[in-house]
């Protein structure tokens, strides 16, 4: 067995595929991280991210996959959950050695594994979609704080886009320390710098006027349409898992 | 903004208006025109109540005052609450300032009914348009029909709004009479025909020329109440089917009847709400409409109610076991779907997959096949299977035993009170 030691990026990913075939070989292990010379594994490989390599290897899997496995792909890997390196490694092999499309074949653990992450992380974007809450600012533009469990950001550009077309606003992952902003034209990625433990406790003070009148109407909505007789803790927090509340005006 | 006072009547008109059990946003196509705000395609909940429902749009009644006096509802005429009236400018900008936040996908706007149909319904056409064309608002919008409406502001209200409904209340033209002596069953059926008809004119102009406007691009749906009156599960299922066969309705609502109110009529007040047997006319409606069974497979004149203990699928299979097993490496797709734990996502996916080998147990647990269950109806690819000849009710018996049903407890109660 050889250990690949590769940097983390959706193009090390590709180079160390390429790697693989180039050095022939059979079974291996994906890590992320630095390479440290001599230490832990006996067979080792670094990969040293290459842009033509990992183009080449795109470019075959574009023929293998359909585009949408393509980007499935590239989703799963980008949400960083941890521990699956070696799956989706695992899942372009197979895509690669195959002659047909293989990406509906279910019955097999990579296939499977990789439908699987991207359940979870469609799940979360939806979550991200639903559970945003935006807060209006002095200067007219709208501030959500978000911590998802994966990293689902860029995923979330063309939905708050297409919808929120005529204001400014911006979305921020407090744990992952970056944001999108969309300025009416486009949108960048920007990272703040929040004085202090990385939480924007200037944002309540720059509130715009009536923010508070709406945040206290939204909550006094929230609580007249429950229906006491029907009460269903279970069932609530299977869809409002506690970790999102403190996000969540009704909830605060 | 006079703050204590909106938020007083939003109380009360959020309160009255919650009974509507309705909360879709989807099914509507209606994209961000022009840099506006909003779009209404994907229908999200934003939010959920603590009795687990889905809260998706800003709900709200335009006014409770009403001139009828339904037997079931809380803004009768008769019953002695507190009344409410918004302005139309004070539904616009509650809707557009929620919507911005992100709280919600759109409004739901009803109405009690205030002088006569005509006047109560052009003024929630009017919210509607303004939203739509002053604040070039592309969110969802969901109008109540007001029975007897004109035809003009029906078509108006079908130009601004992605659904409409009327809501039927009562499964039956007779339950309608008793509880609902002001309603008549023409009144609320002739809107439904109006706006099918116009609905599929708008869709064959679409075709046409793109630029035709939409029309209730998210169609119509209605509501009965379920348990106010004493109807079975087959009355109730086969006018469903009657509604969605005559009059296109996307959707048909169950909403078990809350008792609200001390009337001879009706349940006593401390009736508790049928919820197990909302949520089976729930998962029969879905059969109906997603697993393309006939509704008199479901229930019929020998099988007029539905279990309370199985879901109606189970129930079906068992009373069908002539039909089993199925070989889930060959049975069409159709076959598969009538499978005891097998769902449309996962009957899907075992056609995709079984294309590049035969599927075993292990993989169709992956796959997301509920095996407990459908292991007495289904072979595949293994020497296991179950080869004991069991009826249909020892299957039922096992099923019920390994399940943790989340409504036994409920069934009980509810069995308690007979
Ligand atoms: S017309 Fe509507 S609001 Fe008025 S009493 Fe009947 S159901 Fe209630």
């Amino acid at each position: 067995m050889t250990n690949l030691i590769y940097d983390g990026t959706f193009e090390g990913l590709l180079t160390a595929v390429f790697d693989v075939y180039a050095h022939k070989l059979g079974i291996v292990k994906l890590h992320q991280g630095e390479y440290i010379d001599g230490a832990l594994f006996d067979k080792k490989l670094q990969v040293i991210t290459d842009e033509t390599r990992a183009n080449r290897v795109l470019k075959t899997l574009k023929v293998k996959l359909s585009s949408m496995g393509v980007q499935r792909l590239y989703a799963a890997h980008l949400a960083e959950i941890p521990g699956e390196d070696n799956n989706l490694l695992g899942f372009i092999r197979y895509a690669i050695d195959s002659d047909e499309n293989i990406e509906e074949d279910y019955g097999n653990k990579y296939v499977m594994r990789v439908s699987e992450m991207v359940c979870k992380i469609r799940r979360e974007r939806h979550r991200m979609e639903a559970f945003i809450r935006f807060q209006k600012l002095q200067d007219g533009s709208f501030y959500a704080g978000i911590e998802p469990d994966f990293n689902v950001l860029p995923l979330l550009i063309r939905h708050f886009k297409n919808r929120y077309a005529d204001m400014k606003w911006m979305i921020y992952d407090l744990r992952r320390k970056y944001g999108i902003y969309y300025d009416l034209h486009d949108t960048e990625f920007i990272i703040l710098d929040f004085a202090n433990n990385g939480r924007p406790a200037d944002v309540v003070a720059a509130y715009t006027e009536d923010e508070g009148i709406y945040q206290h109407l939204w909550k006094n909505y929230f609580n007249s349409v429950n229906i006491a007789s029907r009460k269903n803790t279970k069932l609530h927090v299977r869809h409002i898992p506690k970790r999102y509340w403190k996000h969540l005006t009704e909830k605060i | 903004m006079d703050a204590d006072r909106i938020t007083e009547k939003l109380n009360i008109l959020a309160d009255a208006a919650k009974y509507d059990v309705s909360c879709a946003s989807s099914g509507s196509k209606r994209k961000n025109e022009n840099k506006g705000l909003g779009n209404a395609s994907n229908g999200i909940c934003h939010s959920y109540t603590e009795d687990g429902r889905c809260v998706s749009l800003l709900k709200i009644l335009l006014t409770n005052h009403c001139i009828f006096d339904c037997a079931y509802c809380v803004s009768r005429k008769s019953n002695d609450i507190q009344r409410a009236a918004f302005t139309v400018q004070e539904v616009v900008d509650l809707t557009i300032n929620f919507y911005r936040r992100n709280y919600i996908e759109g409004l739901f706007l009803s109405s009690g009914i205030f002088k006569d149909a005509d006047f109560t319904m052009e003024r929630l056409v009017r919210v509607a348009k303004k939203l739509r064309l002053e604040h070039n608002f592309n969110g969802y919008i969901h109008l109540k029909s007001i029975p007897g409406a004109s035809d003009e502001l029906m078509n108006e209200a079908g130009l601004y709004a992605d659904r409409l409904s009327v809501n039927l209340e009562m499964p039956t033209e007779a339950g309608l009479k008793l509880l609902a002596p002001d309603k008549s069953h023409q009144d609320m059926i002739k809107p439904m025909g109006y706006l099918k008809n116009a609905i599929i004119q708008h869709t064959e102009e679409k075709k046409l020329f793109k630029k035709a406007p939409m029309f209730a691009p998210a169609g119509q749906s209605t509501q009965v109440i379920i348990g106010a009156t004493p109807e079975d599960d087959n009355q109730i299922l086969h006018s469903a089917n009657y509604f969605y066969k005559n009059f296109k309705l996307r959707r048909v609502y169950y909403s078990g009847y809350v008792p609200v109110l001390e009337d001879s009529r009706l349940p006593a007040l401390n009736t508790s709400v049928p919820m197990v047997r909302e949520n089976r006319l729930y998962q029969a409606d879905w059969l109906m409409r997603n697993y393309g069974f006939h509704v008199s497979e479901i229930v019929n004149n020998s099988q007029p109610h539905l279990d309370l203990d199985i879901d109606p699928k189970l129930s079906w299979a068992i009373r069908n076991m002539h039909e089993f097993p199925v070989d889930v490496n060959r049975a069409d797709l159709k076959m598969i779907l009538r499978v005891p734990g097998i769902g449309v996502l996962s009957a899907q996916k075992i056609v995709s997959a079984r294309k590049f080998g035969k599927l075993n147990w292990d993989q169709l647990k992956k796959i997301g096949v509920s095996v407990n269950r459908a292991r007495y109806f289904i072979t595949c690819h293994s020497k296991e299977f179950e080869r004991r000849d069991l009826t249909g009710n020892a299957i039922k018996q096992f099923i019920l035993a390994t399940s943790h049903s989340k409504y036994i407890k409920n069934v009980q109660t509810q069995l308690n009170l007979f």
